[in-house]
């Protein structure tokens, strides 16, 4: 008799435990997970799309950046086409960062329509695609090694 | 040639396996254990067989033979012999060779170690290594088929995926994981061995893969140690774990069989958990799968995620197998799985087993659903998320620091049930060290909950575990007049996988320091410099004195020599840098990192001045990350400690080795 109690006893502790294991991963899910969004998507959400953690993709607008280098203060739109969002980062931007260039910007985005950039990143295919004059390695490199400042 | 040679050789191998793994039960149903020596033979033959298609893999890449398509995937007239080599697992389709290959050895030597074995778990064991094996040989020929005809056969390739040619540890870090991930196969194909048998109820099972166990335990330790020196080395942002999918790959099944290490001791010991274990080992099994799924179909974008393709749905149809397989097979051997012992006091060594065993196997769950979420998420909303480092370390922080208390209390515990006043004095030291580190890390400037406990439970942890050596060799040296180091190690290999695990637990503690610190006390700053320009720090000054360009046989370098200031003093100079690969239209940022006891600094090169009249560096000083290395040496050390043979025990030598802890016992 004993036994059957203590199995059905153990039976319920372990389905408390399930549930409140449950309910704690839908509670951390649900306050972190992190939306992949484009520009077009993050403006349709209106008031919703503020101060979340988010993934911005698209393209660098042609002659939007503002790079500093002194105060390594970066600023650019991107865009999908329809929608522009204004994105302010702090630090160098990668290498391959240039207008046109498809980037993943993580941040949130703030009531002053700016989107405040954690991390750049670039999104490069990776399909090998020639590269344009001048950005060739062996160009930059030896455009280095010429260089009369050096 | 070559090509032919290793394709036949695999397709020879399905065979093999084929016929072995239906031959084998036959062979076992009729009671002929003389038929036994054809099955053990078809598990050599494929060894054999995967060994030569291997090295005609290899032959091929070194000899540049682009008529094999895997060769002309990856291979290139400018690599380095040592990359060449080591992209036989830089794809996915070598990667899958590879695997083939550690399980055919594993399985052979599995095998012939145990073959005089009486009962019919070796036999049951071997067929199941040869199931698995064939899924492997199905997708060799299938999906991942490496050795494709090229035509027609081109000059040169585009050489290894640039990331994966960067560092050394490339050629340490595959291996090992695979060593681990296929290794854990063995006591899996036991378990099952077991169960077909229904030589369950006895522990025969696990005493067969014991040392095989704690083998693919440490591989697989080593190999996420490794990896995440790798990502640290290699990717330039500073960091070693970032809860990656990839990452979470590894770590999930080791959560598991960390878990399955301390859960046998209470079968061993009590005789409970029995069916508990034979799931801990088909779980970690299927999770290893799993984690191949993950980052061998594509279905995540990452270095590990070499292609998209059918192959994935092979992986989902091999894991539905071993799911109903194997429920059924627990399902068929349930009555056989009471416990002979039960539970005698809630302050018990089995407690904190117990204990240990919820919070792997609900980290385990947490990791899982973490890393599978985003994957349901499109499947079924059609929303693209990713869940990232804030949901893990809000999620598993709480878990972790309750581990690495119950790693100090368990030790400290005897089994059965415990006695205040001898608990007190187990506790003390450690009690006391614990205080002492995380009163050191509040004076440092630590503010949160999690990192303060992490440092107070680490030297706590830390105090038990050391005490057990101390006080254990002492005895020795009372009883013995033996000196101090020949009784610690006399102590040690008496009991190797008592110690073995308490040397596991030290470089735990390693580790979490590592962990804690840098996560806690980590600084960072950018700055764009002219020659001659430093920044300063946490009080390390870096100054800029040139930028240089170098070329390597297969690439171009760009790097910027900094030198670490001691005052006027150039304590070293480090050169962070860019290199760029013919065949990437991006440049790969290769920081480099100069080590301390203290803490690392840091140095990556994040962009440059054409002419070279400045560079952005970004300087990282990194608190006590070498510990999370030496953390790692550490506990593969316990591994080997608790896989090497033990000392044969004379006479009078079980009490000597029990005469420490009786005298505890029984005060």
């Amino acid at each position: 008799m004993t036994t059957k109690k203590t199995k059905w006893g153990a039976l319920a502790a372990v389905g408390v435990l399930v549930i409140a294991f449950g309910w704690l991963i839908y509670g951390g899910l649900d306050s972190n997970v992190v939306y992949f969004l484009t520009p077009k998507e993050l403006l349709a959400k209106g008031a919703q799309g503020y101060d979340k953690p988010m993934r911005l993709g698209g393209q660098v607008k042609p002659g939007s950046v503002v790079w500093d280098e002194q105060k390594l203060d970066l600023r650019f739109a991107v865009t999908d086409g329809t929608g522009e969002i204004l994105v302010h980062s702090k630090g160098a931007p990668p290498q391959m960062f240039k207008d046109g260039q498809g980037v993943v910007v993580e941040g949130r985005y703030g009531h002053d329509g700016v989107f405040k950039s954690t991390s750049v990143m670039v999104k490069h295919s990776n399909e090998y695609k020639a590269p344009a004059k001048g950005e060739r390695p062996s160009e930059m490199y030896k455009s280095l090694m010429e260089s009369p400042a050096r | 040639m070559t090509r032919l040679l290793a394709f036949n050789a695999i397709v020879v191998a399905l065979a093999v396996t084929t016929l072995g793994a239906i031959f084998g039960p036959i062979a076992v149903r009729k009671g002929r254990r003389d038929w036994l020596m054809y099955l053990y033979a078809a598990v050599y033959t494929n060894f054999a067989l995967v060994t030569l298609s291997t090295l005609a893999l290899i032959y091929g890449l070194v000899s540049h033979d682009f008529s094999i398509s895997y060769v002309a995937q990856v291979g290139s007239r400018a690599t380095p012999t040592f990359y060449t080599i080591i992209s036989l697992w830089g794809a996915l389709e070598g990667s899958i060779v590879f695997w083939a290959w550690v399980l055919a050895m594993y399985a052979a030597a599995v095998v012939w170690f145990n073959r005089k074995r009486e009962g019919n778990l070796v036999p049951y064991a071997a067929v199941t290594l040869l199931v698995v094996a064939l899924f492997f040989h199905i997708l060799l020929v299938g999906p991942a088929n490496p050795f494709l005809p090229v035509f027609p056969v081109p000059f040169d390739g585009p050489g290894p995926n640039p990331l994966l040619q960067n560092h050394i540890l490339m050629g340490v870090h595959p291996p090992l994981l695979y060593l681990g991930y296929v290794g854990l196969t063995v006591p899996f194909a036991f378990a099952v061995g077991a169960m077909l048998s229904g030589e369950v109820a006895d522990d025969g099972w696990i005493k067969v893969t014991r040392r095989w166990t704690i083998t693919a335990w440490g591989f697989l330790t080593a190999a996420i140690i490794a990896g995440m020196w790798w990502s640290y080395e290699v990717l330039g942002w500073g960091g070693y774990w970032a809860w990656d999918p990839v990452e979470n790959a590894s770590f999930i099944p080791w959560l598991t069989c960390t878990a399955y290490l301390h859960s046998v001791m209470v079968q061993e010991r009590r005789g409970m958990l029995k069916l508990w274990n034979l799931n801990l080992m088909v779980g970690t099994f299927v999770l290893t799968i799993l984690g191949t799924f993950l980052t061998r179909s594509g279905i995540i974008s990452s270095v590990h995620a070499f292609t998209q393709g059918t192959i994935g749905y092979y992986f989902l149809a091999f894991i539905g197998i071993v799911l109903v397989a194997t429920l059924f097979l627990v399902a068929g051997n349930s009555d056989k799985l009471a416990s002979d012992g039960r539970l005698d006091a809630p302050l018990s060594r089995e407690t904190a087993f117990l204990l240990n065993n919820l919070f792997f196997t609900v980290f385990m769950f947490t990791v899982l659903i973490g890393t599978l979420f985003p994957l349901v998420a499109e499947a079924v909303r059609g929303v693209k998320v990713s869940v990232g480092e804030p949901f893990f370390n809000k999620m598993t922080l709480p878990m972790m620091v309750a581990l690495i208390f119950l790693m100090g209390v368990g030790p400290a515990l005897p089994w059965k049930k415990a006695a205040g006043p001898e608990l007190k004095g187990k506790l003390l030291p450690g009690a006391i060290l614990g205080v002492l580190f995380a009163a050191a890390a509040l004076v440092a400037g630590a503010r949160g909950a999690y990192s303060v406990l992490a440092f107070l439970f680490a030297g706590f942890a830390l105090g038990v575990n050391v005490r057990e050596f101390v006080v254990g060799a002492n005895a020795r040296v009372r009883a013995h007049g033996e000196s101090w180091l020949v009784a610690l190690s006399r102590l040690v290999s008496g009991n190797r996988r008592r110690y073995g695990g308490y040397t596991a637990h030290i470089g735990v503690v390693l580790v979490t320091l590592g962990v804690a610190a840098s996560s806690t006390f980590k600084q960072e700053q950018e700055a764009t410099l002219k020659p001659g320009e430093s920044i300063t720090v946490a009080g390390h000054t870096l100054r800029f004195k040139a930028a240089w360009g170098r070329e390597e046989q297969q690439r171009q370098v760009i790097g910027a020599t900094m030198e670490w200031m001691d005052g006027e003093r150039v304590r070293a100079t480090i050169e962070p840098r860019m290199n760029y690969y013919p065949t990437q239209d991006a440049p790969v940022p290769t920081p480099e990192v100069k080590s301390t006891l203290r803490g690392d600094i840091y140095l990556n090169l994040m962009a440059f001045k054409q002419d070279g009249s400045n560079v952005t560096v970004k300087v990282i000083w990194e608190p006590l990350v070498p510990w999370i290395w030496m953390g790692g040496l550490v506990l593969c050390l316990g591994a080997l400690i608790g896989v090497l043979p033990g000392r044969k025990r004379t006479a009078d030598a079980p009490v000597v080795v029990r005469a420490p802890a009786l005298a505890e016992a029984q005060p």
